[in-house]
């Protein structure tokens, strides 16, 4: 860092509590990665951090198209911060096609780093502008400040002794992008050169070539006169003493299945079949072998799943996950699980639908689906992580709900969580649950005969898995006789099982912590009710609208199958509920349902996030005619 | 998690009875399911492996409500989805001995893709195919091993998809066993269902069952006396395949081409005669087309079998491997690979 700080000029440095930029080029241009490294850093050097990665389903979409668009989008603060950001402020715009399809999302006043080369004659062309038009030189972006700059050209300049090709050296702009923007907020290039040099083990040339770029973005900075009069920012790192990771939505569901069968002291098996947005899961998995993971990539979701209630009905803590699609293929293994009564994670994480729909887009429309996408009276606990973090505390819950109450359990995640990230204060052992599996023991000659469904008081039966000597028994998906499992087709046999089944889900209830109010007053004007990915937008608009002096509060649903036993009490304490969701409305069915309350529904179904301004305009809209 | 207590030695001796569960079967009278569960009844105390480390899988169909009468453990699924189950609990359980029962529209039809993928992957399961070349239980519809022109309630005027051939497919599919008996043949069956027992891999057996209620007699020229001994060549290790009444036909291979030759003329004697090798999987692809064409014998007994490792065996190796410096803690698991600390 020594040579950097030598040859910085003296340029003004601004403090700032928060920014949000975007990475956005071509599907080809690297922009996730880049996006990744200066995420990295900005993780490292302490400050609060939010990510977004927003990508065509397309690996290749057609290069300069808007189509081929791909973006990273992340927010970093001196204070705490639940989103990418509504807006942002700074937008890098490698071609035309991304300023095109992002600048609506851009403040106004924002600063625009646009690559030059990206706006010659064919990119214009091919991102659909008129002929003739050039966005950096016609006076439409008079309300940023736009910085051009010959990207290409100048990381063709830093690299022409390198040795590489002139596709490798056009593949490092990334790197010069990123330079650029460790310069303009005073962060530390070491770690992205560490990661260079470890990435490149065995290339280091190409290492010395990606962090040669990288610098002359640095340096650019430094000597152009352009950023003059902008001067550079400083985000101050604010965050708690300790060790920090940060993790995806997708990588903290897999740890948290290893981290709940270690603690249950059962074998993970993870049965799978690849998923877009759900696939990391199982990749993230395959990778802890040395934790004596077992996964199983199957030839499709259905045998994802059954394979899974295989392993679970020999003892493991046994998962699957998917997306929409998937789920719906497995719903009729899901129904076998209900009724063997055998403990199972299902991870679904939710894309836009219905069929392929939107793959890589989020939307939280599968509701309906994990609570009642099964034939026959099936219930089963659902429950939904809230942001990336969260996603390892609601699967490990999951877990611990489908050990302790021998049942299979839905955990609904979505695209957004999968793929943003957010760090996370390392968590102790001591501090997780503890996950208490009901193993039948072994029957000695003269005991009693072993009945598979005689249940406990909370109506959970034992989990009495093959090798365990006096046990043996045969259960399956036909109807059961109450306590002995034989098969049964008594109509009163039927009912009563019928309704044991869906006593032993509401009773977790019991188990389970009451409804809390994330933040605002406990009896006032309005009550926004989430559940899932809307978290950090509602908590940001809650707040937002808290300053401005309105009385309104939040609450985010995690259990959504029982409901919180006091949640209820809480509807009754606000005059108007309010339901934001990424569906048509269907979370606002249940509580209609549920509660007899009439809630408003506020919906968005556009294959995004909702972003917090729109979140707050509907809470003062809303209080406005209160 | 497992009993470790037992073992081949402190067994006592196990009997065809103690195998039986309480349950009555439900099979039609006559079915020849009946007889399958008797041979299994007879062979598993003959395998030395405990009673509560084995485990019987099935999807739907007649031949899968099996696990219900044998006194193991059991679990009757859901429809074509025994195999992915019983390769979950493979590999999550290898020290069990687990079994498979299912049928040609279980296996073929709706399973048939976990069929294929199963015999290639390998885990070490002992799979019975029940196939009566029709839907049972839900009373005589055709499938997918039903014979062209066969008229029942869903083709009146008769088949016209082209059946499956089990063994072909098993062998196409990569399947390191496979092997056919007969419900009517008793001791063969067994002896079969022996072999099955100690394959270590994917153990194919397909069985040839009599369905008296919607398919009678599909069978029935490999099992009256007059005309099995023709019909029929039961094939063994290193001997020549050689059948008829009177011993006096065989098999010799023209090229790629199974030629029958009478070896009461002068022309021919055993020695020319195509010899059985279990481990030539050329010549158990032709073997497996015996069933394609009329003027040859149906063949049964061991088609194919190959060592080959069980994909529960690779997947524990390559766990030993990531293990080999010790396992991993939840501590370290909790705290990644890549964590920084924020002073």
């Amino acid at each position: 860092m020594t040579d950097t700080k030598k040859t910085t000029r003296q340029v003004n440095v601004t403090s700032k509590t928060s920014v949000s930029v975007l990475f956005a080029g071509d599907s080809g241009d690297g922009m996730q990665l880049t996006g990744t490294q200066f995420a990295n850093t900005v993780a490292t050097h302490g400050t609060e951090l939010n990510t977004f990665p927003n990508f065509p389903s397309e690996i290749r979409a057609p290069a300069g198209t808007i189509a081929g668009v791909s973006g990273f989008q992340l927010q970093f603060s001196s204070k705490p911060v639940y989103t990418p950001g509504a807006r942002f402020d700074v937008m890098v715009a490698m071609n035309s096609a991304a300023l095109k399809a992002n600048l609506k999302n851009l403040h106004r006043g924002g600063i625009i780093i646009a690559g030059t080369e990206g706006f010659d004659e064919k990119n214009l062309k091919l991102a659909g502008y008129p002929e003739g038009a050039n966005p950096l030189h016609d006076g439409s972006l008079d309300n940023y400040i736009v910085f051009p700059v010959p990207i290409l050209q100048l990381t063709r300049e830093a690299l022409k002794e390198s040795g590489l090709s002139s596709k490798e050296v056009d593949r490092c702009k990334n790197m010069f992008v990123l330079g650029l923007l460790y310069w303009l907020y005073t962060l530390p290039l070491e770690g992205t050169m560490e990661t260079l040099y470890a990435k490149f083990q065995k290339n280091v040339w190409m290492a010395e070539a990606n962090i040669r770029a990288m610098k002359a973005g640095y340096f650019f900075g430094d000597e152009t006169e352009l950023f003059a009069n902008l001067g550079r920012f400083d985000i101050s790192p604010q965050k708690q003493h300790g060790i920090y990771r940060r993790v995806t939505g997708n990588e903290a569901c897999a740890i948290a299945l290893t981290a709940a069968s270690k603690k249950a002291g059962l074998e993970l098996f993870l049965g799978s079949y690849p998923i877009t947005p759900a696939t990391e899961i199982l990749q993230t998995l395959a990778k802890k072998k040395k934790y004596g993971v077992k996964t199983f990539q199957a030839e499709d979701e259905i045998a994802g799943i059954v394979s899974s209630i295989g392993a679970a009905y020999g003892g493991a803590l046994a998962a699957t996950n998917t997306s929409g699609p998937g789920l719906a293929l497995k719903t009729e293994a899901l129904g076998l699980a209900v009724i063997l009564e055998i403990p199972l994670v299902i991870i679904n994480v939710q894309r836009g639908g219905p069929s392929t729909g939107l793959p890589t887009k989020p939307e939280q429309s599968d509701l309906f689906m994990a609570l009642y996408g099964r034939h026959g009276e099936a219930p089963l606990p659902v429950i939904a992580a809230c942001s990336p973090v969260d996603c390892f505390y609601t699967t490990y819950e999951a877990a611990r709900i489908a050990v302790e109450h021998m049942t299979p359990v839905i955990c609904l995640s979505d695209g957004y969580l999968a793929l943003s990230s957010e760090p996370w204060k390392v968590e102790s052992p001591d501090n997780l649950a503890a996950i208490t599996p009901r193993f039948q023991p072994a029957r000695e000659a003269g005991d009693p005969p072993y009945l598979p469904y005689k249940r406990d008081e909370r109506q959970v039966r034992s989990w009495a898995i093959p090798g365990t000597r006096g046990l043996e028994h045969r259960i399956g998906g036909l109807e059961k006789q109450h306590e002995t499992g034989n098969v049964s087709h008594d109509p009163e046999n039927h009912e009563l099982m019928t309704k044991l089944r869906a006593e032993k889900i509401a009773r977790i209830a019991d188990s389970i912590p009451l409804q809390s109010i994330d933040n605002g007053p406990l009896k006032g004007d309005l009550l926004v009710l989430g559940w899932g990915s809307t978290y950090g937008a509602i908590k940001t608009a809650v707040e937002q609208a808290i300053e401005k002096g309105y009385s309104v509060a939040h609450a985010h649903l995690r259990y959504i199958y029982p409901f919180p036993k006091n949640l209820g009490e809480i509807l009754g304490n606000y005059k108007q509920v309010m339901i934001p969701e990424l569906n048509n409305g269907q979370l606002v069915h249940i509580i209609r349902d549920t509660f007899l309350i009439a809630p408003e529904s506020y919906t968005k179904v556009q294959g995004v996030p909702f972003n917090e301004m729109e979140i707050l305009t509907k809470i003062t809209d809303l209080l406005k005619e209160l | 998690m497992t009993d470790n207590d037992t073992t081949i030695k402190t067994l006592p001796v196990l009997t065809a009875k103690d195998f039986a569960s309480d349950q009555e079967p439900k099979w039609c009278p006559g079915c020849g399911d009946h007889s399958v569960l008797q041979q299994l009844k007879q062979v598993l105390p003959e395998l030395g492996v405990a009673p509560e480390n084995i485990v019987f899988v099935s999807g739907i169909g007649c031949s899968s409500r099996l696990p219900y009468y044998l006194a193991t453990y059991g679990v009757h699924g859901i429809h074509g989805r025994a195999l992915p189950m019983a390769t979950g609990l493979k590999v999550s359980r290898p020290d069990l001995s687990v079994w498979v029962g299912t049928g040609d529209g279980d296996a073929l039809s709706i399973g048939g893709n976990h069929f294929i993928h199963t015999l290639r992957r390998n885990p070490d399961l002992n799979v019975i195919l029940f196939n009566n070349e029709i839907y049972g239980l839900t009373k005589g519809q055709y499938s997918p091993t039903s014979k062209i022109g066969l008229r029942t309630v869903t083709s009146p005027s008769g088949v016209i998809d082209h059946p499956f051939n089990t063994a072909a497919l098993t062998i196409g599919s990569g399947g390191t066993f496979f092997a056919r008996a007969f419900d009517r043949d008793g001791k063969f069956l067994r002896s079969i269902l022996q072999r099955a027992a100690l394959h270590r891999g994917t153990s194919l057996v397909e069985i040839y069952q009599n369905c008296p209620i919607f398919n009678n007699a599909a069978f029935e020229a490999f099992a009256t006396l007059d005309s099995k001994a023709d019909n029929t060549i039961y094939v063994e290790q290193d001997k020549p395949l050689v059948f008829g009444k009177n011993k006096n036909r065989g098999i010799m291979l023209d090229g790629f081409t199974p030629v029958v030759v009478d070896l009461d003329k002068d022309e021919f004697s055993t020695s020319d005669l195509w010899i059985h090798n279990e481990a030539d999987i050329n010549k158990a692809s032709i073997l497996a087309r015996f069933a394609d064409e009329e003027s040859l014998p149906r063949p049964f007994g061991v088609f194919y079998a190959e060592e080959r490792v069980t994909y529960e065996d690779a997947l524990a190796a390559q766990i030993k491997d990531a293990q080999k410096n010790g396992c991993w803690t939840l501590e370290e698991l909790l705290k990644g690979e890549n964590s920084y600390e924020i002073k």
